[in-house]
């Protein structure tokens, strides 16, 4: 069906891995083991990572086995595979963001999210590729190449968390975090037809994320199940005082509601869903692919058959979240990404004054897409344009979000397509930067608002190729819109079993 | 050489349309501190031209009494307790740095020479 699909690799969930290594009935040295090998066998034709680290995970797995050995446990990811997107701080290993402009910087500081993975006993396996910056939608735009899409090599993984998410998806990890500022975790979820949640923002530490739209960043799972990602969510979300943004809640039990329902065998679409009222989004669904669009009907139609009530919702505001998005985002990065700059870290060119030092060394250390997305942002907020586009742009962000309170008075979630497509060709869309922004289209809207999100797959569209079906929530709504991803996981399961 | 930088928009060609000529380009690449060649700003003109065409839709939307927002969360200030705590090490921090000196980062020279 695909061409050049790679090996097989390893299938097992995060949640089957930990009680395994904390009841001691295996080792998290030989999960270690096994992951490595699947990475050695697939990772050369999709390229995942930008960097493995063999020799720390092997100490931190034994670190993990021996504190069972010794009655201790070692926490609710146990000896448990992970991948980071490459622009997550990682004290002492390369995190190059996937650009030249960082050279061989290594971070003196974990970001809060890393501590909180290893301490929950986690091996951390590699740094995944991405786009340069996370400025893309493809994982093309990176400086090492390309990550391909597992499932159909000649195909993109989506971006910009590209690499996390075919990590995933190839069974090369149980588990990745990515990042998402308008769809960079959810999108290559997606095409890759994994699960990947874009939490509420201030859910989730930023410090040691390296910034691209501070008002839009938020770290997120990516995982085989809605279950697994639900796990690794409880693992990083909680308020951190080194990020002034972070919410000030107590650690969330996603995966234990969840896993509850799941006890008596597998969840019951019912006790997920019954009596909830699902809105479907006509502006999330109508200019998608009709391959895409009859999927997002088809999930609808399994949540009305478990009890839930579904309605269509036209919210005219969110066809205004794109252009609003590509304002905001590059005016953001254009001032985040100003301090690199030849001077504290990574890359310099040497010139003959500082200016024509800063000017030298972001030519030769930013790529293409980049240098975009910073003349943009720059053009946005300078004199005499400001009002016109970024002004305007902050106030439509306002009608966007008074939209969603709006829907949120009737719906407890809302349904759209992921991405408008599934996973497009290699190569289709680099040199024209509009078309690549438009498969953004139906993920900006949440993350203009703020909100969670998530992408779950649903079966394969008629090319074969995995369709992911996105469920919307008001804020902090997590444990709704976990729910209702469960049962569209569960009913995609049912009717369109993965192929073997 | 940094006198452009105070430029106002207009005298730069900054007036109007959503069209972007390499002009404006190479000026807003000066803002951003990005050497440019002609051929890129050419290219780059004319890809932003059309992303920005279609961001100017958001001007279909009146927003005449809407407030705008910079920030998703309601936003307060957040203050910490004033306990002294450690910060990176200098050394580790320096020793990332493309050139140090005496503790410090260093640059080329900032000033420009009389003449």
């Amino acid at each position: 069906m695909t061409t050049g699909s790679p090996t097989p690799g390893v299938t097992r969930s995060a949640h089957e891995i930990a009680r395994a290594v904390r009841n001691g009935d295996e080792s998290a040295l030989s999960v270690l083991q096994e992951h490595l090998e699947a990475i050695g066998s697939i990772d050369g034709e999709v390229h995942a990572f930008i960097t493995l680290l063999d020799d720390q995970a092997r100490s931190d797995a034994a670190e993990v086995d021996r504190r069972v050995a010794a009655g201790e446990d070692p926490g609710p990811l146990a000896g448990v595979p992970v991948a980071l997107k490459d622009n997550l701080c990682t004290s002492g290993v390369p995190t190059t963001c996937a650009s030249h402009i960082l050279g061989s910087w290594r971070p003196p500081y974990d970001a809060t999210v890393v501590e909180r993975v290893r301490a929950a006993g986690a091996v951390i396996v590699g740094k995944t590729n991405m786009d340069e910056f996370a400025m893309g939608s493809s994982t093309e735009t990176s400086a090492f190449g390309p990550t391909c899409n597992p499932l159909d090599l000649s195909r993109v993984p989506g971006g910009s968390s590209g690499g996390s998410a075919a990590a995933v998806a190839a069974g090369m990890v149980p588990l990745a975090l990515g990042s998402d500022t308008g769809g960079s975790v959810r999108q290559p979820a997606a095409y890759c037809g994994v699960v990947g949640v874009k939490p509420t923002y201030g859910a989730v530490s930023r410090y040691g994320l390296v910034a691209f739209a501070s008002s839009l960043d938020q770290v997120g799972p990516i995982a085989r199940s809605v279950a697994d990602a639900a796990l690794l969510l409880d693992v990083i979300g909680g308020h951190d005082a080194l990020d002034s943004t972070s919410l000030d809640r107590p650690p969330s039990r996603y995966a234990e509601s969840l896993c509850l329902l799941d006890a008596g065998g597998h969840a019951p679409g019912e006790e997920l869903v019954a009596g909830l009222h699902v809105g479907i989004v006509e502006e999330l669904v109508a200019g998608a692919d009709p391959l895409v669009a009859r999927s997002v009907r088809a999930a609808a139609e399994s949540l009305a058959s478990y009890g839930a009530t579904v309605d269509d919702v036209s919210i005219p505001e969110l066809a205004y979240g794109l252009p609003a998005y590509y304002l905001i985002a590059p005016a953001e990065a254009s001032s985040n990404l100003a301090r690199y700059d030849g001077v504290r870290y990574g890359s310099r060119v040497d010139g003959p004054d500082v200016e024509a030092m800063n000017r030298a060394t972001r030519a030769a250390g930013f790529g293409d897409e980049v240098k975009r997305r910073i003349m943009l942002g720059t053009y946005a907020l300078s004199a005499g344009y400001y009002d016109a586009y970024y002004g305007k742009a902050q106030r439509v962000r306002t009608l966007i979000i008074d939209a969603f309170s709006a829907a949120y008075q009737r719906f407890d979630v809302l349904l759209g397509a992921t991405a408008p497509t599934t996973a497009f060709p290699m190569g289709a869309k680099v040199d024209d930067p509009l078309s690549m922004y438009l498969s953004d289209v139906c993920t900006v809207p949440s993350s203009l608002a703020g909100h969670p999100a998530i992408s779950v797959p649903f079966g394969r569209a008629e090319d074969g190729l995995p369709a992911g079906v996105q469920v919307l929530a008001p804020a902090l709504g997590e444990s709704v819109m976990l729910k209702v991803a469960a049962a569209v996981e569960a009913a995609g399961a049912s009717i369109a079993p993965e192929p073997k | 050489m940094s006198a452009g930088l105070d430029q106002p928009a207009e005298r730069a060609g900054l007036t109007g349309s959503a069209a972007l000529t390499s002009e404006v380009a190479a000026y807003v690449a000066r803002l951003a501190r990005i050497e440019l060649s002609a051929g890129e700003l050419d290219r780059f003109a004319k890809q932003l031209g059309a992303v920005l065409e279609h961001a100017s839709q958001v001007n279909a939307l009146d927003t005449g009494d809407v407030e705008p927002t910079a920030h998703p969360l309601p936003l307060r200030n957040v203050l910490r307790k004033d306990e002294p705590r450690p910060s990176l090490e200098r050394d580790a921090v320096l020793a990332e740095a493309p050139a140090s000196e005496d503790g410090c980062f260093k640059v080329p020279r900032i000033l420009a020479e009389e003449r």
